[in-house]
């Protein structure tokens, strides 16, 4: 009863230190406070659970694990920053909804187990912060892209496919894949080549959306995103060698 | 068994502290014995026993059928055929590349380990990274395994063409069995049947109670390899993993979840799902009994959707 007694009175010190420190992480990643300081500032940080980050809990592919990010309960979200903090390259992704995007999925190369994070920053500078962990064998982001094996890929670089779904209150799914081999620089003798920037146009010239990919996004990248948009989308984009990605969608 | 001695054993297999029990030969036929694995996916608790395994006893000694996932497996499996049949092994025939079918091979280094072409080429190439992923989830009931690959089979051969082929029959001591190469399950599958008593080994071309495992299939092939067994006069017939049936039942369960697989896939891809959406999606009730069949889904979705999702994205015009 006294060892009950002690384990609780720990329990509720515990607590006190934690509502004095509300940024203390939930998946208590070791590298959480540098990394932290690393992909957001100095900015504040708010673990929120409206921010969800869905995937499997361990990588049956480490070269492509799927991860869904919503946030739909969020206003004013004009920022999506999506890293693992063990990955030997964190950032992963870093999106901008502007005036129409909500959710996104994609895939992305794992090396090791690693909490996977996005914060979603609002129009008041606060990080908003979900995650989970990911289990994983590894060699995801060491491991040479298919493409690196095999020269046809390159009549095909930076080839679109697309397509939009109608979907309720005026809304769409887009679904993208770019023929790319998102090579990231760690497997011998490759050197980095990825897609750096994809925009999304509406058919009048005004951009409603924008990402920035990392190397740790998968080969040949498929996308989802929801937008609030109905029509003809223009997506455009380049990789970091300059190739020009270009293409056309319509409903 | 002592009473006391009952939840101290319990508390041993919560903690994963020991691998489970050795399975014990069953009797399924006349000279025809079956050890059947854990209805679950690899774990530290089950050391990788999951597969099920089996020998034939032959006037000449006995015919192994796969050899488990460690070196440890294999010898328990070893000493079980000659504590079964009083013969030691003579042949074994690998069914499939996948880690807990083949493991085992050590405890047979003098005997002949032999597969189909493909199946021996995959796992002298990919063995030891599909052993050392095996290592990672089940730990040390691998101890001191090494993988010893098996030697090709001349004959029989893989399909052409979508046709299988015919099958190759070796005799034992004049026991017919007929060796069967089909493909689907993985891109090589090998089928061993006892004519003697109608006894098929189907390798992992048929799972029954749990749910299919697909990281190297392609449906078509593999719905087209269930066909072929069901023509065979099965009257007993041993799944790769899940419980030994007399019916057509193993058979029929294995080709529903196939094409609700197949149909799945397609249907969200169609809608535009993207993965961890289609990872959500239900089985029919009746197929809702399989064990760790929502994880397999899972894992099925990941391994066959990116060539399903493929079909609903139509090239781009590119942009002005």
């Amino acid at each position: 009863m006294r060892l009950l007694f002690s384990i609780c009175l720990i329990g509720a010190l515990a607590t006190a230190t934690h509502a004095a420190e509300p940024a203390s992480d939930p998946l208590r990643s070791p590298l959480w406070s540098g990394m932290r300081q690393r992909m957001l500032g100095s900015d504040p940080v708010v673990f929120d659970a409206r921010v969800q980050l869905r995937m499997p809990a361990s990588a049956e592919n480490p070269l492509a694990v799927p991860v869904e990010v919503r946030f739909d309960g969020l206003a004013g979200a004009e920022r999506v920053l999506v890293f693992a903090d063990l990955n030997p390259i964190p950032k992963i992704l870093d999106y901008r909804p502007g005036t129409a995007g909500g959710a996104l999925a994609f895939r992305f190369k794992v090396e090791q187990s690693t909490p996977v994070r996005a914060a979603v920053r609002t129009r008041d500078g606060v990080w908003h912060v979900g995650g989970a962990w990911l289990t994983a064998a590894g060699g995801g982001c060491t491991m040479p892209s298919q493409a690196s094996g095999n020269p046809a890929w390159q009549e095909r670089l930076g080839e679109v496919s697309a397509r939009l779904w109608p979907r309720s209150d005026g809304a769409s799914r887009l679904r993208l894949r770019v023929i790319h081999p998102m090579d990231t620089g760690l497997a011998g003798g490759i050197p980095v080549f990825h897609v750096e920037g994809l925009a999304l146009h509406d058919a009048g010239g005004r951009e409603l959306a924008s990402l920035q990919l990392y190397e740790p996004v998968a080969e040949n990248p498929v996308l989802s995103l929801d937008l609030r948009h109905r029509g003809v989308l223009r997506i455009e984009g380049r990789d970091t060698q300059g190739n020009r990605i270009h293409a056309e969608v319509a409903p | 068994m002592t009473s006391w001695a009952v939840p101290w054993m319990a508390l041993l297999v919560a903690l994963g502290a020991t691998a489970r029990d050795f399975p014990q030969p069953q009797r399924v036929a006349d000279g025809v014995y079956v050890l059947e694995g854990a209805r679950e996916h690899f774990s530290r608790a089950n050391g990788g026993d999951i597969a099920n395994t089996g020998f034939i006893a032959t006037p000449a000694g006995a015919v192994v059928i796969d050899t488990g996932a460690s070196l440890r497996y294999g010898q328990a499996q070893r000493a079980a055929v000659r504590a079964t049949t009083g013969r030691d092994a003579v042949q074994v025939y690998i069914t499939h590349a996948h880690p807990d079918h083949f493991l085992g091979n050590q405890a047979y280094a003098d005997v002949p380990v032999q597969a189909l072409r493909s199946t021996a080429e995959r796992i002298a190439r990919d063995g030891d990274t599909l052993a050392q992923n095996l290592f990672l989830l089940v730990g040390s009931a691998m101890a001191g395994t090494v993988v010893r690959p098996p030697t090709a089979l001349a004959a029989p051969v893989l399909p052409k063409g979508g046709v299988s082929q015919p099958p190759t029959v070796v005799a034992f001591g004049g026991r017919r069995l007929q060796l069967i190469a089909l493909q689907g399950h993985s891109a090589a599958d090998l089928a061993v049947f006892d004519e003697a008593t109608g006894t098929l080994f189907a390798g992992d071309l048929v799972f029954f109670e749990r749910a299919p495992t697909t990281p190297d299939a392609d449906i078509a092939p593999w719905l087209a390899a269930l066909d072929r067994l069901a023509q065979l006069p099965v009257r007993v017939l041993v799944p790769g993993h899940g419980p030994v049936v007399r019916g057509p039942e193993a058979i029929a369960q294995t080709r529903d979840y196939l094409l609700w697989v197949q149909s799945a896939l397609h249907e969200a891809a169609a809608r535009g799902l993207d993965m961890n959406e289609a990872m959500q999606l239900q089985a029919p009730e009746r197929l809702r009994r399989l064990a760790v069949l929502q994880a397999e889904w899972q894992r099925t979705v990941v391994h066959l959707y990116p060539a399903a999702e493929q079909g609903s994205l139509p090239r781009a015009a590119a942009a002005r």
